[in-house]
C-alpha cells in the first residue's frame, strides 16, 4: 500500500526479563492510512496502551519496526517523532492555566500569538471548556481536565495523534456529543489518529477501522461493520457487540438434505442443506464440533421454534433485553418492542441460517458467516 | 467551612495554647536566661523578676568572657560564621549532587539502582565515632584534616542521603505522564527535568534542604574530631562555656538564642515557599 502512514511491522513488547518477563504485545503488524481514525479496542492488559506508548516513544520496542510518515521511529527520541498525545491521566502542567496548557505545545511552532489564540479557542469551544480556560488544572473537575488534555493534543499539527482513553471520565451525554465533534474536527483537519479505548460505542462511532486486541495479539483489524458481520474468530465475535453474541457448542450431522446441529440437553437445530453453501457444510462436518454464534438481535420468535425459558426481561427505554435459558445455556434476545414476558415464561425462538456464525471449537477461527464460508 | 459551636472554638483555642506553651516554654526560658547573670539564673526558687542585662550578648560579640575568676577569650562569632558556612555549603553541595541522583533513582530503574540507593542511606547507620577515628587518620594523610573542604565532604554523610531519599519520593509522586506530555510536545529530557520535574518537586526539595540544613547545623561530633578551634561550628564552640569557674549559663543561653536565629529565619522563609509550592496545584492524578 502506497498510502501507509503508520506502519507497525512484527512488533513485540516484553517488560522485564527472565521469569518476571511480561510479553505485552506479540507480533503486532498493522498499517494505518493517512487521515484514518483507528481504534485499539480490547480489555485491560490486552497490549493496547503498550502499543500506543511504543509509538509515542515512552516504551522501547522489544522487537520489530515502527515507521511513521516514512521514518523509522524505533530509535528516535519522543521529541523528534512529531506525535501528539492525550493521556488517560490528563497530565496537565499544574503551574499553567488550562489555556496555557493547550497553547503550550503550539508555542514551539511557528504560529503567531493571534493564530495560537484562535486555534485554542476553536478547540476549547468544541470541547466546551471555554469557561475554564483561565483556571488552573487543580481547580477544575476530572472531566474538564480530561477535555483540556484532549484539546492540548488535538490542537497540535502532528503526524499522528494518539488518544489514550480520551473520554473515559466524561458523563455519557457529553461523551455522545463530543464523539461527533471530535470525529468532525479530526476529519476536517486531515489528522491521523489512533484511539485507545475499551468502550465499543466510542470505537464504533469514531473509527474508520478498529483493531481488536487480546492477550497481546491483534485479533482482527477491520471496519466496525465488518467486525460485527464477519468476526474473524470467536473472541472478536463475542467481544464486539453489546449485548455480546450468544454462543452454543454443537456437533454437526448431515442427512441427505438437512444439516443438524446437536446442542446440549437434546436440543437440535435443523436446517435445509441448501441454506448453507456446500463448502460450509463440508468444513463444519470435517471438524465435527463447532461453536454456533448468533447476535442477540438476530434471534426471532416463531410459534414452531425451539423452546427457551425466560429468566429476566429488562426494558431499557428503547429495547427489551430478554435473558433466557436454551439447551442449558444462557441466551440473550434483543427486541425493539416492549416484550411482555416474565421470568419463568416459555418462548419459542428460531436462529435464521443467514444470521449464524460458525467457529472452530478448538482454534476459535471463524468457519462461516451465514451461508458463506469465512475468508 | 465547617460549622463549629462556641464551646468547640474555645476548647480548640485552649488545646492550641497548651501545645504552644509546651513547645515554646523552654525557648522562652532560655531567652530570659540570656538576659540574666549567672547569679540570678541560679536562684532558688527561680523567678522572672530580674534586672535584664545585655552583658551576655556583649561578651559573645566582643569575645571576652568575664567569669568570677578570670577573663577568658572566646571566639563565638567565628564559630557562628563557621556554622553558617559549613551548613550552607554542605547543603548546597548535597542538593547539587542529590537532586539529579534522586531523579535518576525515581525515573530510571537500572540494574543495581536500589542497591546503590540503599548503600547511600546506609551511611547513616554506622555510629559516627566508629567512622571518625579511622577517617581522621586518612584526612591527616590527605591534608583534609582541619579544612573546610574536608568538613563539607564529611557533612555529605548527613546531608546527601537525607536529600536523596526525600526528594526521590517527591519525584516518584509526579506522574511520569506529565513529563511525557512535555517531551512529546517537543522538549528534550533535560529541559523536561528543569522545567517540569524540578518546579513540581520544589516543595520537596525545599523541605529536604531545610532538614539537611538543620541536621548539618546541629552536628557536633564531626567537627569536634576533624577541626581545630578556628574551623569549629557553634555546637563545638559551646564547650568553651564550661570554664574552670563553672558553667556560664547566661552566655550559653545567649549563644543558643544567637545560633537559633539563622535556622529560624531559614525555616520561616522556607515555610512560606513550601506553602506556595504546595498550593500551585496537585501533582497526582
Amino acid at each position: 500500500m502506497s498510502d501507509v502512514h503508520l506502519d507497525i511491522q512484527q512488533v513485540d513488547k516484553i517488560y522485564g526479563s527472565g521469569d518476571a518477563a511480561v510479553h505485552a504485545v506479540k507480533g503486532l503488524s498493522m498499517a494505518v492510512r493517512k487521515g484514518e481514525i483507528t481504534s485499539l479496542l480490547g480489555s485491560s492488559g490486552c497490549g493496547k496502551t503498550s502499543t500506543l506508548r511504543m509509538i509515542a516513544g515512552f516504551e522501547s520496542v522489544s522487537k520489530g519496526i515502527i515507521k511513521l510518515a516514512g521514518r523509522e521511529l524505533n530509535n528516535l527520541a519522543p521529541v523528534k517523532r512529531n506525535v501528539a498525545m492525550a493521556f488517560e491521566g490528563y497530565s496537565l502542567y499544574p503551574p499553567l492555566t488550562i489555556n496555557d496548557n493547550i497553547a503550550f505545545a503550539l508555542k514551539a511552532s511557528k504560529l503567531n500569538t493571534k493564530e495560537i489564540a484562535s486555534k485554542v479557542s476553536e478547540v476549547a469551544e468544541m470541547l466546551e471548556i471555554t469557561d475554564i480556560l483561565g483556571r488552573y488544572p487543580s481547580s477544575v473537575s476530572g472531566g474538564q481536565q480530561q477535555r483540556a488534555s484532549l484539546g492540548r493534543a488535538l490542537v497540535r499539527d502532528a503526524d499522528l495523534h494518539l488518544l489514550d482513553e480520551p473520554m473515559g471520565q466524561l458523563e455519557p451525554q457529553l461523551r455522545a456529543l463530543l464523539r461527533g465533534r471530535i470525529k468532525h474536527y479530526i476529519k476536517e483537519n486531515g489528522l491521523t489518529a489512533i484511539l485507545v479505548t475499551h468502550d465499543q460505542a466510542e470505537a464504533n462511532a469514531l473509527s474508520d477501522r478498529i483493531a481488536v486486541m487480546e492477550g497481546g495479539y491483534l485479533q482482527q483489524f477491520e471496519s466496525p461493520q465488518k467486525l460485527k458481520d464477519h468476526p474473524a474468530n470467536l473472541f472478536t465475535g463475542t467481544f464486539v457487540g453489546e449485548p455480546p453474541m450468544n454462543v452454543f457448542e454443537a456437533s454437526v450431522e448431515r442427512d441427505s438434505n438437512s444439516v443438524r446441529f446437536e446442542l446440549d440437553n437434546d436440543v437440535c437445530l435443523t436446517y435445509d442443506a441448501a441454506d448453507f453453501s456446500t463448502n460450509v457444510i463440508q468444513a463444519a462436518l470435517s471438524l465435527k464440533h463447532v461453536v454456533i454464534g448468533v447476535r442477540p438481535y438476530a434471534i426471532k420468535r416463531t410459534s414452531n421454534g425451539i423452546k427457551a425459558s425466560v429468566v429476566a426481561n429488562h426494558w431499557l427505554g428503547d429495547q427489551s433485553h430478554i435473558a433466557a435459558t436454551l439447551a442449558g445455556q444462557s441466551v440473550i434476545l434483543v427486541e425493539h418492542d416492549r416484550a411482555p414476558d416474565k421470568s419463568g415464561d416459555e418462548i419459542y425462538i428460531k436462529l435464521d441460517p443467514d444470521n449464524i456464525h460458525l467457529f472452530d471449537r478448538e482454534s476459535g477461527a471463524a468457519i462461516s458467516h451465514g451461508a458463506e464460508l469465512a475468508q | 467551612m465547617e460549622y463549629q459551636s462556641k464551646l468547640e472554638t474555645v476548647l480548640r483555642g485552649i488545646a492550641l495554647l497548651l501545645v504552644v506553651v509546651f513547645f515554646m516554654f523552654p525557648i522562652f526560658w532560655i531567652f530570659l536566661m540570656s538576659l540574666q547573670t549567672n547569679e540570678t539564673i541560679l536562684r532558688v526558687p527561680p523567678s522572672i523578676n530580674f534586672e535584664p542585662t545585655l552583658s551576655n550578648y556583649r561578651a559573645l560579640i566582643t569575645g571576652k568572657l568575664e567569669t568570677s575568676a578570670a577573663s577568658l577569650e572566646i571566639n563565638f562569632l567565628r564559630n557562628l560564621w563557621n556554622s553558617v558556612f559549613l551548613s550552607v555549603a554542605s547543603v548546597a553541595l548535597a542538593l547539587l549532587l542529590g537532586v539529579p541522583a534522586a531523579y535518576a533513582f525515581a525515573r530510571h530503574k537500572f540494574k543495581g539502582s536500589e542497591d546503590i540507593a540503599f548503600t547511600l542511606l546506609s551511611f547513616r547507620f554506622a555510629p559516627p565515632l566508629l567512622v571518625l577515628l579511622p577517617l581522621s587518620l586518612y584526612f591527616q594523610k590527605m591534608g583534609l584534616a582541619d579544612t573546610y573542604l574536608g568538613l563539607i565532604w564529611v557533612y555529605q554523610l548527613i546531608c546527601l542521603p537525607l536529600i536523596l531519599w526525600i526528594v526521590r519520593g517527591y519525584f516518584e509522586d509526579i506522574s511520569p505522564d506529565i513529563e511525557y506530555a512535555y517531551r512529546v510536545a517537543g522538549h528534550s529530557w533535560f529541559s523536561t527535568f528543569r522545567k517540569i520535574a524540578l518546579p513540581l518537586a520544589g516543595p520537596g526539595i525545599a523541605a529536604a534542604g531545610l532538614l539537611a540544613f538543620i541536621f548539618a547545623w546541629n552536628n557536633f561530633i564531626f567537627a569536634l574530631v576533624l577541626a581545630s578551634a578556628d574551623k569549629q561550628p557553634v555546637t563545638v564552640g559551646a564547650l568553651a562555656f564550661i570554664t574552670a569557674s563553672g558553667i556560664q549559663y547566661g552566655q550559653i543561653a545567649a549563644a543558643i538564642v544567637m545560633s537559633i536565629a539563622p535556622t529560624l529565619a531559614l525555616a520561616l522563609y522556607a515555610q512560606k515557599y513550601l506553602v506556595e509550592g504546595l498550593s500551585l496545584g496537585a501533582v497526582k492524578g
